[in-house]
């Protein structure tokens, strides 16, 4: 398989389409996590930064990565790099906005003192601030668990890293 | 002079067996915390060090350049070939005695990491800095129950404190400073082990003072888990985590 057919961008273009695992409604590429592709001699590399180091999803946004391409008749490995460290600054506004219409809210800047600033954070479903934090380790490693204190609701953070 | 890459290799491999014994043992805590947010807290945290453990297992494994894979550290060694510290194999007894064992781990690790992210090895820094962000966590969750413990009943302040008295002396070793450490640190790629301790202990006098908790008595430390001789409870613990790639070796999932 050769990929001659196909340039950088198209590949990153095609690859743009592929949905975080743990959030569906967002691409890895708004997430920030889809760095950049090298055309080599026999196919690509892909570079993709992890969110958290032990992110269960980063097995199965490889595998993603490489169906899709396969499907297109290109040849894919991936890497995994650590550098520049991915920051929840990466995620795009676009995308913060489709977090928070899913249900969850999205994170404060990343630059946030962790016991400070996420103590009142606006409840996804009704917009309140007068939140409580429940647990600071919620269903995935990304998010926290809370309660809004106006509509009663439960909803998770994905926390400032 | 041994190689710099050698040395990396070490450094790297002991970095990643302490991550990886550690959440095994914090993995032992899945579905039976105190509570449901707590056994997600606690797992969660073994998620973090699983992680941060691969990572540093892949570099090892880049380093060595012979093929080998995180898996091969992880369930082919036997215990004299663990070189983690001894308070990370400590078992996990009460509530107590886990949170005060990740409040000694966690300080540590945030001061190690702080240091490490300016490392002029590219890898160790990137791999420092995003562990820094995860090991934040870890603190506040430590030593807001390490509070909560010592500050509230009669019992679970006893409780920690008898954590914080039993773990102790193992707390002496993350200090420990070797060859390896000295050769890499001088080098700019490692960090001064040594000089961690001071603010590691004016760390954690701050939250046991908080805790209304005693500082205990500086006695003997116990060493040796960086130079592959361990505890008793290691190889219980290697046993049962090995078990499946002892006995059917390749196994794939």
């Amino acid at each position: 398989m050769v990929s001659a057919a196909y340039t950088r961008e198209e590949i990153l273009q095609l690859l743009s389409q592929i949905a975080d695992p743990e959030i569906p409604v967002v691409t890895i590429q708004e997430i920030g996590m889809l760095q950049d592709v090298h055309i080599t001699d026999d196919g690509c590399q892909v570079i993709i930064t992890p969110t958290y180091t032990g992110c269960p999803a980063m097995g199965i946004i490889e595998a993603d990565v490489k169906a899709l391409l396969d499907k297109h008749g290109i040849n894919s490995t991936v890497k995994l790099v650590y550098h520049p460290a991915w920051t929840t600054d990466n995620i795009t506004d676009v995308a913060k906005e489709k977090m928070k219409q899913y249900g969850i809210a999205p994170p404060v800047h990343s630059g946030c003192d962790v016991a400070g600033a996420e103590a009142h954070i606006a409840c996804p479903q009704c917009g309140s601030s007068s939140t409580e934090q429940i647990s600071r380790f919620g269903s995935t490693a990304c998010k926290a668990l809370y309660k809004c204190n106006e509509c009663k609701e439960p909803f998770e953070y994905f926390k400032c890293h | 002079m041994a190689d710099i890459n050698e040395l990396k290799y070490t450094y790297s491999l002991r970095l990643a067996d302490n991550a990886w014994i550690l959440s095994h043992r914090l993995s032992e805590w899945c579905s039976n915390g105190p509570f449901l947010e707590e056994d997600l807290a606690l797992t969660n945290i073994a998620l973090d060090l699983i992680g941060r453990a691969q990572a540093f297992y892949n570099y090892a494994a880049e380093l060595e350049g012979k093929g080998r894979t995180a898996d091969d550290w992880a369930y082919r060694r036997n215990e004299r070939q663990y070189y983690n510290n001894l308070l990370a194999e400590m078992p996990n007894g009460n509530f107590a005695d886990t949170i005060a064992r990740q409040l000694f781990m966690s300080v540590y690790e945030y001061y190690f990491f702080m240091s490490l992210q300016n490392s002029k090895d590219e890898t160790f820094a990137a791999l420092a800095a995003k562990t820094l962000k995860e090991v934040k966590y870890h603190i506040v969750h430590a030593a807001d129950w390490v509070v909560r413990l010592g500050d509230g009943t009669a019992e679970s302040h006893n409780k920690i404190q008898q954590a914080i008295n039993g773990l102790w002396m193992y707390t002496g070793e993350l200090f420990d400073t070797d060859e390896t450490d000295i050769m890499l640190s001088e080098q700019g790629i490692g960090v001064d082990n040594q000089s961690l301790q001071t603010l590691w202990e004016t760390h954690i006098s701050e939250v046991l003072e908080e805790a209304t908790l005693k500082i205990p008595e500086a006695e003997y430390m116990q060493t040796g888990g960086r130079q592959g001789i361990h505890t008793e409870h290691l190889g219980r613990m290697l046993g049962e985590m090995q078990y499946l790639q002892r006995a059917y070796p390749d196994a794939k999932w």
